[in-house]
């Protein structure tokens, strides 16, 4: 079978004129980027906090934790996906609702991204924190304890730095994850790289090229992440410490 | 002096599992207190008790006079200003040494945190080393950072949960020591909970031998070795076996090697201190209380023996059967299955009621007393 590669379709003006697929391709990205960033930094707030909830005596709050996490780490990333884009908005109030679908298409896909994205990987990410925590050997929170400091503050000065640190290998492949789960946002129409790059094979009939494209957009990010990460992980090693020097 | 820690009929229950069964103790202001015990005993719960870890289900705990824990009451661990040395030492790794040490120290001003942390690194003699992270150094250094920490905030009371357990022997002996000298320089009472019993020799003035959730015996390490108060201490302090014996009189107590005499009356058990002839007995035979003598008529085969540089350990087999420990300078090298003359040596008779079985035991043959002089 023969196949016409032709890499300058990417210069070629797209149907409707106004861009180039260079461009479809660009934005795409930076949709991705943006959706995934926003929904990490989210999502390491949410997780931490349920992360440590999990590890307190209180029973109540412990359970609302453990509670949170089976929830959003139970039920696939695509039907949570469609709850939040299809059925949350039929059940708020009817004005509410009705005002939210006439909103701006792009926003509402954008934000049930958001939404799913930033709350399924919090369970993940909680449940690192949360092991993080219980991977410290008993007697630092009774240390802390013993030298006058309340449990917050214990976990404040003592535990959560140490927890924190160990966690960044696990969570760097959160991080990466966060990147790739975002690919399912494009059945929902949310314009991002993958669902350019499928749109492009449609207009452009150039399969190959598209898909590459993507990959390679993809692989960057990627690489981006775990040098950063690495980075990171650098900066906070505790000398002399497993993993440290 | 006053009773600097006090604990009053503490029991312990993890579910239907009764952990401490009933616990009372005093420990005075600037004193040292051990509780010695196998593991499972019960002493790790307590001291988690005292430091306010753990709910207690019964019982009182006062600290200076003031209750810090009673049945549904407890002052948490954070309120009690009492310091502690773990097993594992719970150094924050992410803090360097005088961070570490100065932890406790918050809401004092730098300079005199300065001040604090430095007169304390001399103390543990770890000068210039505050710069440091806990995995940087040995373990030996790490137990230092730990002590010093502990002390930082100037505790009236410190407990030290198994602290050199994790320390080769040498290392262990030494630093026990130390630590004691701190304490004792610094006037702090202290409890230490531990299974090696030279560890407690070397840094207690007071020792609870514990067992089974309760106190076998409260008392200077001299008295737990020499007049230990029933059969669980002196097995579990010191080396030793027991012979059957049959009660003389109040001081004297005929055993399979002759008789004994004791300086203190015999007392064989609680109320029986009416000892007639022909009680029957266990005497408790420490290997210092029998003495090699190649004079001696009385002979014995070398069973085993170990080597301990100054001296050797050999286990004895009497003619009975009975097997017997002595301690003897180890220039007497003798071989296995040799026959070598021993005599006794006691000062005191240490003897304990014959538990169930009838007396004599089986095996046990009469033999003719041997008279020896103390």
């Amino acid at each position: 079978m023969a196949y016409n590669w032709d890499w300058g379709v990417f210069l070629q003006p797209t149907a409707s004129g106004d861009d180039t697929y260079l461009g479809w391709m660009i934005y795409g990205f930076k949709m991705t980027i943006g959706l995934s960033l926003a929904a990490w930094v989210l999502a390491l707030l949410i997780g931490a906090l349920v992360g440590v909830l999990r590890t307190v005596p209180n029973k109540w709050l412990s359970g609302i934790a453990t509670a949170w996490v089976e929830l959003f780490r139970n039920i696939p990333l695509l039907v949570q996906l469609f709850l939040w884009y299809f059925v949350l908005p039929e059940l708020l109030p009817e004005s509410l609702g009705n005002a939210y679908k006439q909103s701006n298409p792009v926003v509402q896909q954008f934000l049930a991204a958001l939404l799913c994205l930033a709350l399924f990987t919090s369970a993940r990410v909680a449940e690192q924190v949360r092991s993080g925590i219980h991977s410290l050997p008993p007697g630092q929170k009774n240390a802390g304890l013993a030298m006058g400091f309340t449990l917050p503050q214990t976990y404040r000065f003592v535990l959560l730095p140490m927890a924190f640190r160990i966690v960044v290998p696990p969570l760097t492949s959160e991080f990466l994850n966060i990147f790739k789960n975002s690919a399912v946002c494009s059945t929902i129409g949310l314009l991002e790289l993958a669902a350019q790059g499928r749109q492009l094979v449609d207009y452009t009939a150039q399969p190959y090229e598209s898909f590459i494209a993507v990959t390679l957009a993809y692989l960057i990010i990627n690489v981006v992440v775990m040098f950063g990460m690495r980075w990171v992980e650098a900066r906070v090693r505790v000398p002399g410490y497993i993993g440290g020097k | 002096m006053a009773h600097h820690l006090e604990l009053e009929g503490i029991i312990q229950r993890y579910g239907k599992h009764t952990v401490v069964n009933g616990v009372d103790f005093r420990v005075d202001a600037g004193s040292i207190a051990c509780l010695l015990g196998p593991s499972g005993c019960g002493k790790t719960t307590l001291l988690r008790c005292i430091a306010g870890f753990e709910e207690i289900a019964a019982g009182e705990i006062r600290v200076e006079g003031r209750t810090v824990s009673r049945a549904g009451f407890r002052v948490p661990p954070e309120h009690r200003r009492i310091g502690m040395v773990f097993q594992d030492y719970a150094l924050f790794p992410h803090l360097t040494v005088t961070e570490n040490i100065g932890f406790g120290l918050r809401g004092t001003r730098a300079a005199e945190r300065g001040t604090r942390v430095d007169e304390l690194l001399a103390t543990v003699g770890l000068g210039g080393q505050g710069g440091k992270y806990p995995h940087e150094l040995s373990g030996g250094q790490q137990q230092r950072v730990a002590l010093a920490r502990a002390l930082a905030p100037r505790p009236q009371l410190i407990l030290l949960d198994e602290p050199f357990s994790n320390l080769d022997v040498d290392l262990r002996e030494r630093l026990s020591h130390e630590v004691r000298d701190i304490l004792k320089s610094q006037g702090i009472t202290a409890v230490l909970v531990t299974h090696d019993q030279n560890e407690a020799f070397a840094m207690a003035d007071e020792i609870g031998v514990m067992a089974d959730g309760l106190i076998q015996q409260w008392d200077t390490p001299y008295n737990l070795y020499h007049r230990p108060a029933n059969r669980f201490v002196a097995d579990f302090v010191g080396q030793g076996v027991f012979l059957p014996g049959m009660v003389i009189d109040g001081h004297c107590v005929e055993v399979e090697l002759g008789r004994l005499e004791s300086k203190v009356p015999l007392e064989c058990g609680q109320g029986c201190g009416t000892c007639g002839k022909g009680c029957g007995v266990e005497v408790l035979l420490r290997p210092d209380d029998i003495v090699h003598d190649d004079r001696s008529g009385l002979k014995a085969e070398v069973l085993h023996k170990a080597f301990r540089g100054a001296d050797i350990l050999y286990t004895l087999r009497l003619t009975s059967g009975a097997e017997v420990l002595s301690l003897v300078p180890s220039h007497h090298n003798h071989a296995l299955g040799e026959r070598i003359g021993i005599k006794l040596d006691v000062d005191h008779v240490v003897a304990f009621k014959t538990p169930t079985r009838a007396f004599p035991p089986r095996g046990v043959t009469p033999v003719a007393p041997v008279h020896f002089s103390q």
